[in-house]
């Protein structure tokens, strides 16, 4: 694959630089990391203090006294049901990513390696797509719903999630299928292989890593969804983690500890996800809209 | 233009199609296709494409508080938008919100990436860290901020205080104008991730026998930015600024977080007002008026990428 081989040039290494560039680089460095690290440690601190310490003043940095069991206690609070918030994120997020992926694989397949009539018009129509999102169209979005009676249910979040990820996904993995010389297929059709195992054998197993790329991507969409799950889904225990957790806004003295004990439990998951694949993004993914 | 769009897996040498089915009739062709793209298909016509037609039927439809259709409308729902006073100060507060964070959001990534480019122990680790507000939910990394503001128990305030920078803690949230402020500041932050990275892969076709043969005339540093890397990151640029012209409009969770419990419109911008009018004022017809103009702003600057980024050039 070209990114990969892109990404481990590594022309800086002829970089002849003096140590003092180099130091300033590091301070720079240590200041940007400290600032992009900042609210989440605040977020991690925070989420280890007793309700009385998380709304003195003034504030602490570090806890005083470390409450660990709050991580189990956060679990259930009046504000929201948070249990079934944390299972409502993950079977939407993993439903809608399995759905792209069986509706974007087969897609973003024939359209690389086969020339057909409306091949233009549909790869049009995956673009176009891929640059809207929910939070437009969710008035439309809430009246279809509700008039096809599957108004605020994780199917309907399931078919939106998986219908404003697909293109990208669809959009990955046709570049990596592109990639593919059509010489292997040939091969092994020449060998007795139907279409569909030339695709499962042969080519899976080369555009993994487009694959990969696409299911992170699609999972962490997913994930965080908030516009569209705000309005679709009324009940509370149907709804996600991200739509949940703004309830705690605006009440008095808010359990923010619980609050960021479960962004912790939201957030670090996909962060290291998304950092499994940071290869890739320094490759550039221009081809998506990714968020 | 080609630069970034080289970088990318589709960079590789082509997405042309290898072959053509068999001896096979157009017609048959498409009839062959249709099994692999029909289920695309009816996810983009049934939840993407289906809902736009939904919402221009409704904003033209004189819907009821619990959604009952009494009827067409014609243009009332948007003449009620064009009636509703506070609407000019939300669509400037909307350009201003697009054009303050893509912009400042620009202008760091470049340092950024820069910085990310070059040479130095820890560097991967910084990489890193860059990500964590991409991957983490806007939700989320907002309400941190925000419980951060509050002028009693706030550690932001706090640190706002030791640092000297303001005398005694103060109620960011509480008043339109410094909230709005604060979204701005959370905006570009969660977008500053997409955006370096895009503006890194733009970096990485930079040539570096273009570099060297200006260091060897003598041309100094920001000469060399200016006149010979900033102009191949055009096309990077061209990518990163359309996307985020795009996610800054759409943005809900950040101004929803930080200015929803202010009362009034002060604070609002097209896509608050939109989810105003469904959730607070049940008024989905003329929401789905609102959603049509802003429909129509994202297709412009749809139409803008596809023909400034040529995205359709690679099939």
């Amino acid at each position: 694959m070209t990114t990969a081989s892109v990404t481990r040039k590594r022309r800086y290494t002829t970089d002849q630089v003096g140590a003092g560039t180099v130091a300033l680089r590091m301070i720079a460095g240590l200041v940007v990391l400290l600032i992009f690290v900042a609210p989440y440690l605040i977020m991690f601190f925070s989420s280890l203090k007793s309700k009385r310490e998380i709304l003195q003043v003034p504030p602490t940095f570090l806890p005083q006294e470390w409450h660990p069991e709050n991580y189990l206690t956060m679990w259930s609070t009046p504000e929201t049901p948070l249990v079934q918030n944390l299972i409502s994120t993950i079977i939407i997020a993993v439903f809608a990513t399995l759905l792209v992926l069986g509706v974007a694989l087969p897609a973003a397949y024939y359209t690389a390696r086969f020339r057909f009539p409306g091949r233009a018009i549909f790869l049009f129509l995956v673009i176009v797509t891929q640059m809207l999102q929910p939070a437009v169209l969710t008035s439309g979005l809430f009246r279809e719903f509700q008039f096809l009676g599957i108004s605020d249910t994780w199917f309907a979040m399931i078919l939106i999630n998986a219908a404003f990820n697909l293109s990208f996904a669809v959009w990955i993995m046709h570049s990596f299928f592109a990639g593919i010389p059509k010489e292997i297929d040939e091969a092994a059709q020449l060998d007795g292989a139907g279409r569909w195992s030339v695709l499962v054998r042969i080519n899976l197993p080369l555009v993994w890593p487009g694959i990969v790329t696409a299911i992170v991507f699609t999972f962490v969409s997913c994930w965080n969804e908030f516009a569209a799950s705000l309005v679709i889904l009324s009940t509370a225990g149907n709804q996600p983690l991200s739509v949940a957790l703004t309830k705690f806004v605006g009440q008095y003295a808010t359990s923010w500890q619980y609050v960021f004990g479960v962004s912790i439990v939201a957030i670090v998951p996909v962060v290291i996800l998304f950092m499994l694949i940071e290869k890739r993004l320094v490759g550039g993914l221009t081809a998506g809209s990714v968020k | 233009m080609s630069d970034v769009i080289q970088g990318t897996p589709a960079g590789t040498e082509a997405g042309t199609p290898r072959r053509r089915a068999a001896a096979g009739t157009r017609a048959g062709d498409l009839f062959a296709a249709l099994p692999w793209i029909a289920p695309a298909l009816v996810l983009i016509f049934g939840v993407v494409l289906f809902p736009a037609i939904v919402m221009f039927y409704n904003s033209t439809r004189d819907i009821s508080q619990s959604g009952i259709d009494r009827g067409p409308a014609g243009f009332d729902n948007y003449q009620t938008l064009l009636d509703f006073e506070p609407i000019w100060g939300v669509l400037a507060r909307t350009i201003i919100w697009v054009v303050a964070v893509v912009a400042i959001t620009v202008v760091l990534s470049l340092a950024l990436a820069q910085l990310l480019n070059t040479a130095f122990p820890g560097r991967q680790l910084v990489r890193l860290a860059v990500i964590i507000p991409w991957a983490a939910s806007v939700v989320m990394t907002t309400l941190v901020v925000y419980y951060g503001l509050d002028p009693f128990y706030g550690i932001i305030n706090q640190a706002l205080v030791d640092l000297g920078i303001i005398d005694t803690p103060y109620g960011w949230t509480k008043n339109a104008v410094s909230a709005f402020s604060w979204s701005i500041g959370i905006a570009v932050f969660v977008s500053l991730p997409f955006t370096t990275y895009t503006i890194l892969a733009g970096l990485q076709s930079v040539s570096a026998d273009v570099l060297e043969a200006a260091r060897m005339d003598g041309t100094g540093p920001v000469r060399t930015y200016f006149h010979i890397v900033l102009p191949q990151l055009r096309s990077a640029l061209a990518v990163a600024i359309l996307i985020n012209i795009i996610n800054v409009f759409n943005s809900l969770p950040i101004l929803k977080v930080m200015t929803g419990s202010i009362p009034g419109y002060d604070a609002d911008t097209v896509m608050t007002l939109i989810f105003k009018y469904i959730q607070t004022d049940h008024r989905i017809d003329v929401a789905s008026a609102l959603s049509v103009v802003s429909f129509a702003i994202v297709l412009v600057i749809v139409a803008i990428y596809v023909r400034v980024v040529k995205p359709m050039r690679e099939v």
